[in-house]
């Protein structure tokens, strides 16, 4: 605790080492561009769910009444291309990761800060294409972009809105380089592998998916565009082109996509549950490698997408089987945090809320994965709402919610100020009511047959779709109050202190807000991670089990 | 609108009953998990939270857990992986003997041509208690043959065929939905399959037809000139069609292929893909030419031909008389297996092109 000594008393910190617009948008200062980050995706995620709010209404009704097919359409497609592209991508690892990455091994910033700054300016440029071929007209391909409707019969701005994801993806290879980099060449000394908080250890396994990824995905957009704008034929049969080609290229980088979503969010539980139940987290190794299995086996398994879309018996067959051991890291994770609660001394703050809420909706998300794993089961309930329910049960449940506990988590530590925490929870609870209501009706729906990207439906679906709107103006009440109270506490909130919750980690042993290179001088680690033993003296000692 | 809350699908296939079992496992599988974890969060929150265990107990791990809850789900989900698969290899593999039912998705709408000559348009009658089996293929986009009675779906491909088949069990109206997005109207890309009883069906498909599928095909066969090269004896420049369907081809690259239904829509659309050896490359292809629902006409008669069911019809006109046009590339002189020395027609289509 030796760092711990410079306080709330020093002055200066990032936030106000520097003043004006400029000191902001020429910054190099990881935590800064963090917090660029942080407002581009915020107001994302409010676009997103906007264009999932006026779904959910013109769900109400089996009639499609409220809107156009074709505007039904194009706000199913563009909430999926904001919310993946702008949201959910760069959510954790360009936001939490790039302020505590740095922070979490000791170092003074990212390796490469000014290739930090232009993933910002990348990813805005990016986003500005896909907000301009929204603002024109729309996209209605859906988020996927399948040929050949993408590339021959839509009659919309497919190719801006390719560009745009293109473009965003350079910022995401960007901030996954970064991340690599730094954990390998910047750890502070003493801090080894095996000393690393399990949130590196996911970041870094998210990160290497999005270098190694990535760029399949732009030779995939580019492809698109030159059958789309040259007539070359790559996807569509009767250019000569093959539409199941497109699929194979797209889903061998959007289903590792998903665990670059859901990783981060991973890393951020394992620090959260650590902390409210003042242990090391139950079998560190093991959570650790199940990243890079995650990592790994998630480049092994893009074809479960495509059991009904017309391949071979034998290749479906391999990638069940391929989809089923992916389950397995995911499982051992969830079994380690919850055995990280034995014999802890746990306490519920909101962050904790969250957590748990993760790990529950999670393990749901999860486990319906194994259904669509299930190849005979898969062909009745794929493209229906079973898939809409079990990817947001990974993506909401798990990642937003991940993501909420981390920014409550890090907020102290980010703005120096603390939130209020009855607010906090009470919004922490919407989330999971609201989250639950809107989305577990939608597993039923599915079963019974409810294809998905339906403007109109059958009526007899109609009971489980109020449910599912109802539900869903729970879930934005729960978003929108942190937006509000996050807001009042910078102003009002009470000083946090460079470590409010006694928590392990070096980002804990500096002031919070951190100056700007984050320490005064270079920590030296001599304890394994998660030494909340040391710090919650008397030190009862380590039981070693097993 | 509470009235009509149904909470299950309609269980109208033989496949209905397998997909349940497994799904209703599965549902047990992660209700116990989901409740397992759930409570043991519960359980440790109350028991250690800090009011009441105000000292945590550090514990580094347990490589006997790890491995049990390795272990485990990995044993579960292989069970699964078996059970799953043998479904799947029912769903995949038609029965022998099934009947056949074309289909033809195009935005927005289903197209359906029985073998005996009924053509429907987003209604699908079909017996209970037989085998059927659905060969698809797409006039544009990628589109979705989904029955959820039936608990079957397949992919819609355009220049291929698919297929799919099932078992109905049950008379009654069943919803069919396009499940792959398709555009402005994919939503009502909806049909319904209206499973019979046999008697009732066969009543329906003998009802006010003028031929079957295979016979359209005939026509076409002939309409289009197929009859001039594609001939009962050895003299024609194609190989003859007779007994072909079903059975492998041996192609001029020592490759063999099985002649099924997408082997003939090849070789009509694309025919110098693969060349049956000791033929040549010279047939014209009628990519453009011939609608889907004539493709699948032809198809249907080259698979009556194959089991005997038709008979190659006689040439429509005589060689040279200067009713076809002259295709460009004929190069009729070199070819080793022409006894004729007529040139391979163009077939001119007696209506334009279908497809723009």
């Amino acid at each position: 605790m030796e760092t711990a000594s410079h306080t709330v008393e020093s002055k200066t910190n990032y936030l106000n080492a520097d003043y004006g617009i400029k000191s902001w948008l020429l910054t190099t200062d990881h935590k800064r561009i963090a917090l660029l980050y942080l407002i581009s995706i915020t107001s994302f995620f409010f676009v997103g769910s906007f264009f999932a709010m006026l779904i959910r209404l013109e769900l109400l009704t089996p009639a499609g009444d409220l809107v156009l097919s074709d505007t039904y359409n194009k706000l199913f497609t563009m909430h999926g291309i904001v919310m993946i592209f702008l949201f959910l991508i760069p959510s954790i690892p360009a936001v939490l990761g790039n302020f505590l990455v740095p922070m979490m091994v000791g170092a003074k910033d990212l390796a490469f800060p000014r290739l930090n700054l232009a993933s910002w300016y990348i990813f805005i440029t990016g986003a500005a294409f896909i907000l301009y071929a929204i603002l024109t007209g729309g996209v209605d391909t859906g988020w996927t972009f399948y040929t050949p409707f993408s590339t021959t019969f839509s009659n919309t701005n497919v190719v801006t809105a390719a560009l745009g994801v293109f473009i965003t993806g350079f910022s995401s290879i960007f901030t996954g380089l970064n991340i690599i980099v730094t954990v390998h060449r910047m750890r502070a000394p003493g801090l080894t592998w095996r000393r690393l908080p399990l949130f590196i250890w996911a970041n870094y396994a998210a990160s290497v998916i999005m270098v190694l990824g990535t760029p399949v995905l732009a030779i995939t957009l580019v492809l698109v565009a030159l059958e789309r704008v040259f007539h070359i034929g790559i996807f569509d049969a009767r250019l000569g082109g093959d539409p199941l080609l497109f699929q194979h290229l797209f889903w061998f980088y959007s289903h590792p996509a998903v665990y670059i979503m859901i990783l981060p969010g991973m890393g951020v539980i394992s620090e959260v549950i650590a902390c409210f139940s003042r242990k090391r987290v139950f079998g560190y190794d093991f959570i650790a490698m199940s990243s890079i299995a995650i990592a790994v086996l998630g480049f092994l398994v893009w074809a479960h997408h495509m059991f009904v879309a017309g391949i071979s018996t034998y290749a479906a067959l391999i990638f069940s089987m391929l989809s089923f051991f992916v389950a397995i890291p995911s499982a051992v994770k969830v079994f380690n945090w919850t055995a990280t609660l034995y014999k802890g001394s746990i306490t519920f703050e909101t962050p904790m809320l969250y957590t748990f809420a993760f790990i529950g909706l999670f393990t749901i998300g999860g486990l319906t994965g194994v259904f669509l794993a299930s190849v005979g089961l898969d062909l009745h309930v794929t493209d229906t709402y079973f898939v809409v329910a079990h990817f947001h049960y990974v993506m909401v449940g798990g990642m937003v919610t991940a993501f909420m506990g981390g920014l409550h988590f890090w907020w102290p530590k980010i703005t120096g100020k603390m939130y209020p925490e009855a607010f906090a929870k009470l919004s922490a609870v919407l989330v999971f009511v609201g989250f639950n209501l809107t989305f577990f009706p939608q597993f039923l729906l599915g079963y019974m047959g409810m294809p998905r990207r339906y403007h109109a439906y059958p009526p007899e679906f109609q009971v489980l779709n109020v449910l599912s709107t109802a539900g869903a103006s729970i879930l934005a009440v729960g978003f929108l109050m942190p937006m509000v109270y996050f807001m009042w506490s910078l102003q009002y909130g009470k000083d946090a202190g460079p470590n409010p919750y006694r928590a392990a980690g070096l980002e804990w042993m500096t002031s919070s807000p951190p100056p700007t290179f984050n320490f005064d001088e270079t920590p030296v680690v001599t304890w394994e991670a998660y030494n909340y033993d040391e710090i919650d003296a008397p030190n009862k000692g380590v039981e070693i089990a097993g | 609108m509470w009235s009509n809350l149904p909470l299950f699908p309609a269980r109208a296939s033989s496949m209905a009953g397998h997909v349940d079992a497994l799904y209703f496992a599965l549902v047990a599988i992660t209700a116990f998990f989901t409740i397992l974890i759930s409570a043991l969060i519960l359980f440790f929150a109350v028991r250690y939270r800090k009011e009441r265990n105000p000292q945590a107990t550090q514990i580094h791990g347990s490589t006997a857990l790890e491995l049990m809850w390795t272990g485990i789900p990995l044993g579960i989900v292989m069970i699964i992986f078996v059970w799953s698969s043998v479904i799947f290899f029912i769903q995949t593999r038609p029965p022998k003997g099934a009947m056949e039912v074309y289909a033809v998705g195009k935005q927005w709408m289903w197209k359906f041509q029985h073998t005996e000559g009924q053509r429907e348009i987003n209604q699908l009658h079909v017996p209970v208690g037989r085998d059927v089996r659905m060969i698809m293929t797409s006039q544009d986009v990628i589109h979705d043959f989904y029955v959820p009675a039936f608990r079957i779906k397949a992919d819609v491909l355009p220049g291929r065929y698919t297929s799919t088949w099932f078992h109905a069990t049950a008379a009654g109206r069943y919803h069919l939905f396009c499940a792959e997005y398709c555009g402005t109207q994919h939503s009502g890309m909806v049909g319904e399959v209206i499973a019979m009883e046999p008697a009732d069906y066969d009543r329906w498909a003998a009802g006010g037809v003028d031929g079957s599928l295979a016979s359209a095909g005939e026509k076409s066969f002939q309409q289009y000139g197929c009859s001039m090269c594609h001939r009962a004896d050895a003299a024609g420049r194609g190989p003859n069609l007779i007994g072909v369907f079903g059975k492998p081809v041996l192609l001029d690259d020592g490759r063999t292929v099985s002649a099924d239904e997408s082997y003939v829509r090849e070789s009509i659309l694309n025919p110098g893909a693969k060349i049956a050896s000791g033929f040549k490359n010279i047939m014209p292809t009628f990519e453009g030419q011939l609608s889907e629902e004539e493709v699948i006409g032809l198809v249907a008669y080259v698979k009556a031909l194959g089991n005997g069911s038709a008979n190659l019809p006689l040439p429509v006109s005589e060689p040279n008389s200067g009713v076809y046009p002259v295709a460009p590339k004929t190069e009729g002189s070199v070819v080793k297996s022409d006894k004729t020395a007529t040139p391979p027609t163009n077939a001119a289509p007696a209506k334009p092109a279908a497809k723009p």
